[in-house]
């Protein structure tokens, strides 16, 4: 063991740096500390305590018990009370019942869940046992993306050592229970992550959702009752089990207790997983603890919950985070990526971005879903184009509700919201595409001119010579005290590629 | 030009009866259509309908089944891929930090659009969404290995050691 106390120390110097301090590690509390290899080392830092714990002290109902008392809710997203879950399960006596781990992480830019696999794989085995026992389950499966090999190989060699060790198989703890997992790899479906979709895709089928009630306590993965929770949840079980559910609601706010992961990403000086009692401020994670935002740019927006969030703009900067505060000021916690932009990005192409992203993922069963994200990709392309007209914004937001409203599953439910968050907060943005025909951040692209201060160019030819198009070429124009003739830009032929400016020396080419 | 779908199928009696013993072994598990084409595709490289009708008989379901299945996951292909992968990660930290440029170079340099291998069958390049290396972005992927803070100008040169 004295590999994994020279790891300790060196961990506690590191909580004294400004990222780690304002952290307070739960479900990553192994991560980076133990070798996720050796079982050993997850059993030194207390692993497979609680599973013990839950086999030889407790009932199946205290266990539930203790999970309502402790608030935790689902860290996917839904922000669901998993002991909730749990306790309609528990209620649905059936011969077979099966628990499930998400870890099909497909929110762009959230990497939490791969981490946790990676770095800590049997905290995910060992909670699942423990909601095997709470809700009268013997089979569990992971569903894992294929993206992620290193965790899958990590997985796999923790089921094995789990089961050499007698933690999962039968009999555990001589307690009468058996349990065993099994891992199902995923195969790129974004939908898949959403829980009816990836019992169907587990049982080797299109992994298209399916319309609640019945929900899968009731009816589920092969139509057994079964309970789905992500890996971030999963994590937070075993330490909740041992110290119990005050210490656990004794952090983060009324409604959303414990800590939560976030995926700090984007224009910021620290990116990397931060674990935050809920509640923290928003800026107090950017400004602090992520170190602000690199070359003295201004804070434009933060985006939160993938595809489904939407944009958190300045005016509330200072919003505590948690479930309820994000879906208040129309974002949502999602499973924790944090996209920080700066004054360089362009709200309509972020929520372009986003969209196309729905409409590639969309799975094409329900029409809202399928046919509206398209129209409303087909609208916001318009308008990046500079061909988008005022009414085109007002039936944007008409149909952002129709899709919402109507569609089959969360993916739906929630594609709109990146483009309704940037209409709220960046209005004038739009506006400026529409009427002006202008990027206010230079990124979309048929919006874009570049040209070149004449008195300012030197004549040297750099641009001329790196620009693909050969749109660019010498004047007769020789500015005051330089030596050679300007140069000018064919805006005609000009792709807007940016190559000319980002050669020039002097500074002389801009675009607006 | 793509080699899209004109590369004939050229699937040996050794694979066929490899696939044949992965059929066997799995055909009485639960859900086992995906795990096995996931095993099938890592046998031949992607999954040509001759692979599907294989694994269609070896289940006794019908064709329509797979292939309904195989082009519902992006992880299946149905064209065969360049010797070397490239993977440009489009996910949202990797794109605010402009892996967009990074992924139009490519394009340009290779000649390929999205999804398709250069005519030789060294690469192919495909957008993925997040392979949750966000610390690195922008990011792209070469057979697994993992170049991060890109920029467009790098692009050749990262091209030429292969």
């Amino acid at each position: 063991m004295t590999c994994s106390n020279d790891k300790m120390v060196a961990g506690a110097s590191l909580n004294e740096t400004e990222f780690f301090k304002k952290q307070t590690r739960v479900a990553l509390r192994n991560c980076g500390v133990i070798d996720p290899c050796n079982i050993n080392e997850y059993i030194a830092r207390d692993g497979y305590a609680a599973l013990g714990k839950v086999l030889t002290e407790m009932s199946s109902e205290d266990v539930i018990q203790t999970l309502l008392d402790s608030g935790l809710r689902g860290r996917g997203g839904a922000g669901f009370p998993t002991g909730l879950k749990w306790k309609f399960a528990a209620a649905n006596a059936d011969d077979q019942k099966y628990v499930c781990c998400n870890a099909d992480e497909g929110d762009p830019g959230a990497f939490m869940d791969r981490s946790v696999l990676e770095g800590d794989p049997h905290v995910v085995l060992e909670a699942m046992a423990i909601a095997g026992y709470a809700i009268g389950a013997t089979q569990g499966y992971i569903y894992v993306r294929a993206e992620y090999p290193v965790a899958v190989e990590r997985l796999q060699l923790a089921i094995k050592q789990a089961r050499e060790y007698g933690l999962l198989g039968k009999n555990i703890f001589e307690s009468g229970f058996d349990f065993d997992i099994d891992l199902r790899l995923g195969a790129g479906a974004f939908v898949c992550g959403e829980e009816t979709a990836l019992m169907t895709s587990i049982e080797g089928k299109r992994g298209e959702p399916h319309p609640r009630p019945p929900f899968p306590a009731k009816s589920g993965l092969f139509k057994k009752p079964t309970i789905l929770n992500n890996v971030e949840t999963w994590a937070n079980i075993p330490q909740i089990i041992l110290n119990g559910a005050d210490w656990f609601a004794g952090m983060g706010t009324e409604k959303s207790k414990g800590t939560k992961v976030f995926a700090l990403g984007g224009k910021i000086k620290n990116t990397g997983l931060v674990e935050i009692p809920m509640g923290t401020p928003l800026r107090e994670v950017v400004e602090e603890i992520g170190g602000g935002i690199p070359g003295g740019k201004k804070f434009k927006a933060a985006q939160t919950g993938g595809p489904s969030g939407g944009c958190i703009p300045a005016q509330h900067f200072d919003v505590a985070i948690d479930y309820d505060n994000l879906i208040a000021i129309g974002s949502m916690m999602g499973s924790g990526g944090l996209i920080v932009m700066d004054e360089d990005n362009c709200m309509v192409d972020i929520a372009k971005f986003f969209l196309e992203f729905t409409v590639d993922e969309s799975c094409g069963k329900c029409t809202p879903c399928r046919v509206g994200t398209r129209r409303l990709l087909e609208m916001l392309d318009k308008i990046t184009k500079g061909q988008g007209t005022m009414q085109d914004l007002e039936e944007m937001k008409e149909l952002c509700l129709y899709i919402k409203a109507n569609s089959l599953c969360g993916l739906g439910q929630t594609a709109p919201n990146p483009v309704l968050s940037t209409l709220n907060y960046f209005y004038d943005e739009y506006v400026a595409h529409v009427k002006d025909k202008r990027c206010p951040a230079g990124v979309c692209k048929d919006l874009l001119s570049f040209t070149i201060d004449k008195d300012k160019c030197i004549g040297c030819g750099l641009c001329a010579r790196n620009c693909p198009v050969n749109c660019i070429s010498q004047t007769d124009y020789v500015a005051p005290g330089h030596k050679l003739a300007s140069y000018v830009i064919d805006s005609s032929k000009c792709i807007k590629c940016g190559a000319c400016m980002a050669n020039c020396k002097v500074g002389a080419i801009s675009k607006k | 030009m793509s080699l899209k779908s004109t590369v004939p199928f050229k699937g040996t009696k050794e694979q066929e009866q490899q696939l044949k013993a992965i059929i066997e072994a799995e055909k009485n598990n639960k859900g086992c259509l995906i795990p096995i084409m996931q095993k099938a595709q890592n046998i031949y490289g992607y999954l040509p309908i001759e692979v599907q009708k294989i694994i269609a008989e070896g289940l006794s379901i019908s064709l329509q089944e797979v292939y309904g299945v195989s082009t519902f996951y992006s992880f299946f292909s149905l064209y065969p891929k360049g010797e070397y992968q490239i993977s440009v990660c489009l996910g949202t930290a990797c794109y605010v930090k402009g892996s967009g440029d990074v992924f139009e170079k490519l394009q340009q340099v290779l000649g390929i659009k999205d999804g398709e291998c250069t005519a030789d069958g060294k690469f192919s390049i495909s957008a993925c969404r997040c392979i949750g290396a966000c610390g690195l972005a922008p990011v792209m992927t070469i057979n697994g290995d993992v170049y991060g803070r890109l920029t467009p100008n790098e692009v050749e040169g990262i091209l030429a050691k292969y």
